[in-house]
């Protein structure tokens, strides 16, 4: 019982205790409690405006939340000093929606600034890394682009490879797949789990394209915007096959369930 | 071409009002308004049914389904009944789809009547919160650069470099346009006035004096101000935008360091050299002047000039361009990190780097030169 027990503590990553997000007096979701798991392919879903995105600026560091913990293994995130959170969350990469790649410099500068400051690789060893990283999402060829002059799915891509520079431990994406065509969309969704599989990284999703959230998700809470909470957690496709939660039903299958 | 919609009223009974449409319902100046009904219905208190009929209706848009919006709510609040006949079912279908989501009261933006105390309250925390920010931003500036001079900050050289090059060489035609002008225009006021007295070829001295200790400083100040500051803010303002500076941050690397140094690093290192350039241009641009008035040739205009000057006028002037650069630097940054995530608040972001430089140039200078008087230099 109690080696089960320490077995479930070592699994967790990232524990979400009791948290509050509110921006001023506006409180967006409140009595979240989840869990992360190490290897977990995690989707944070919800309708839009439910706050899944600031859910990821809490996670990555970006915005305190208002009340609550966040803990990354056993260091409550929030509360720790700004030295260790920086040190927690360069263990992490973040695709943001836009890519966020910086524009003024190329591809290849892009994925070099994570390893020239934190690493003491050699230029041409930095130089192999990023070939590496960039033809791991099928951009090899292209490190001397500017990210104005690709587009905007080879800029998302670019921002995972980017994301993935420093061999992170975690990785999140915002919105991966919105504004990408079916097939660049679907692609993007085999790569992540190409690499969570083949890497054992940690993934957290935020994104409500149910597509992606039924093939690639093996973890996932619902924040419901009318609630102002979560209302499950689970595996989606699970979750679609049990739930008798209206709203969690309505989102998993596109509102067509209730209208019939 | 058939008429404007037409809006027709029968009392059919006590307390029933018949409403007919007819002729061409689409959005038009002449339209029939629910006003109109709500108008008639003040005359006519006790209808509590109103029956709607189409006759003759040969089109419709939008404008009709804003009339029969306004009027349903008009009637649900007035607790009328209200019945349709013979109209499209399209208009009814887009009737029930605009009411199919009821509307978010609370998603309204809480605009309220200020008055102008609140107003005035407002305005004046949000004054001393910009103090606030204005000093937290100096103090990040500050420890940035104690960690430059430490070796300790990051920062990309070749940023370094292309920033030193577009607020450098770039900005000499401009600079030189500006100071040999306004070397011209202060030759030519006080020429006309020390003419009077015979005294014209102090003119030199006015024209040397001013330029080296002042005005080429505020000038290039307030040149670099609108050209390289508002770039700045315009810069980090889109990269606010974009997310590149979260992006930074998540990566553990500060965006004080990384953006904000190099560029006032640049600024602060170019600026005295844009000032000594602007007073070459400035003298020469007086020199113009002055050689056309009687009884100066350029050897005397030129040893007025140097008998005039010491190191103090050069010191001061160069010292003041420095904290010029510093200053411009500064307020671009500032505005484009804390711009919001709007194409119109880069815009804004912009605008205000601008001023915020002029206005800091124009207090710096006043305070140096009181400084400077007090000193005796």
């Amino acid at each position: 019982m109690i080696a089960a027990k320490e077995n479930i503590k070592e699994d967790a990553h990232i524990i979400v205790k009791d948290l509050t997000m509110a921006y001023g007096s506006f409180v967006v979701m409140q009595d979240l409690n989840f869990k992360i798991n190490r290897g977990d392919v995690f989707i944070i879903m919800g309708g839009s405006g439910c706050g899944k995105s600031t859910m990821m600026t809490i996670l990555i560091g970006l915005k305190s939340p208002a009340k609550g913990q966040v803990f990354y293994d056993d260091v409550d995130f929030w509360m720790t000093d700004e030295e260790t959170r920086n040190r927690i969350i360069r263990r992490a990469g973040v695709m943001y929606q836009s890519g966020a790649l910086w524009s003024s410099m190329t591809l290849e500068e892009n994925l070099a600034l994570p390893l020239e400051t934190y690493t003491d690789l050699r230029p041409g060893q930095i130089h192999e890394v990023v070939k590496l990283k960039l033809s791991l999402v099928g951009l090899a060829g292209f490190e001397d682009f500017y990210p104005s002059e690709i587009s905007g799915g080879m800029q998302k891509r670019a921002g995972i490879a980017r994301a993935m520079a420093l061999d992170p431990e975690i990785l999140f994406f915002d919105e991966p797949s919105a504004g990408l065509d079916p097939v660049s969309a679907r692609r993007l969704d085999d790569l992540i789990v190409q690499l969570s599989e083949s890497l054992g990284t940690t993934m957290v999703v935020v994104t409500h394209e149910l597509a992606s959230i039924f093939t690639i998700g093996n973890n996932s809470v619902f924040l419901d915007a009318s609630k102002r909470t979560m209302t499950a957690i689970g595996d989606p496709n699970k979750l679609l096959a049990e739930t008798k939660d209206p709203a969690l039903r309505l989102f998993l299958t596109r509102g067509e369930e209730s209208s019939g | 071409m058939s008429m404007t919609g037409e809006l027709l009223f029968e009392q059919s009974s006590k307390d029933t009002l018949r409403l007919i449409l007819s002729g061409r319902w689409k959005l038009e100046k002449d339209l029939p308004a629910a006003d109109e009904v709500v108008r008639k219905l003040g005359d006519a208190p006790e209808v509590c049914n109103i029956d709607l009929e189409a006759r003759g209706l040969d089109a419709w848009d939008s404008g009709l389904l804003v009339f029969l919006t306004d009027l349903r709510k008009f009637c649900s609040e007035k607790k009328i009944r209200l019945k349709g006949k013979n109209l499209p079912s399209g208009v009814l279908s887009m009737l029930k789809l605009a009411a199919a989501v009821p509307e978010k009261k609370d998603a309204r933006k809480a605009e309220g009547r200020v008055t102008f105390l609140i107003d005035l309250g407002n305005q004046t925390v949000d004054f001393f919160r910009s103090c606030g920010d204005l000093l937290e931003f100096v103090g990040e500036a500050t420890v940035a650069f104690s960690k430059l001079l430490r070796g300790k900050a990051q920062y990309r050289r070749s940023d370094l470099w292309l920033i030193l090059e577009s607020c450098s060489a770039q900005a000499v035609p401009i600079v030189t346009l500006i100071s040999f002008l306004v070397g011209m225009i202060l030759a030519f006021i006080g020429g006309i006035q020390l003419q009077m007295f015979g005294a014209q070829i102090y003119v030199a001295d006015l024209v040397a004096i001013a330029m080296v200790r002042l005005m080429a400083a505020i000038m290039t100040g307030i040149v670099m101000a609108g050209r390289t500051g508002g770039a700045f803010a315009a810069q980090l303002g889109t990269m606010q935008v974009n997310q590149e500076i979260d992006a930074l941050k998540t990566l553990g690397i500060s965006p004080m360091e990384f953006l904000v140094l190099p560029r006032m690093l640049a600024l602060a290192l170019m600026m005295p050299l844009l000032a000594l350039y602007a007073n070459i241009m400035g003298i020469l641009g007086g020199a113009l002047v002055g050689m056309s008035m009687p009884g100066i040739n350029l050897i005397q205009y030129y040893n007025q000039t140097v008998a005039s000057l010491n190191l103090w006028h050069l010191g001061i002037g160069l010292f003041s361009s420095a904290v010029f650069g510093v200053i411009v630097a500064l307020a671009g940054c500032m505005r484009g990190i804390q711009c919001g995530r709007s194409a119109s608040a880069v815009g804004e972001a912009a605008t205000s780097a601008v001023v915020t430089a002029i206005v800091g140039i124009i207090l710096a200078t006043a305070i140096i030169t009181i400084i400077t008087n007090m000193l005796g230099v």
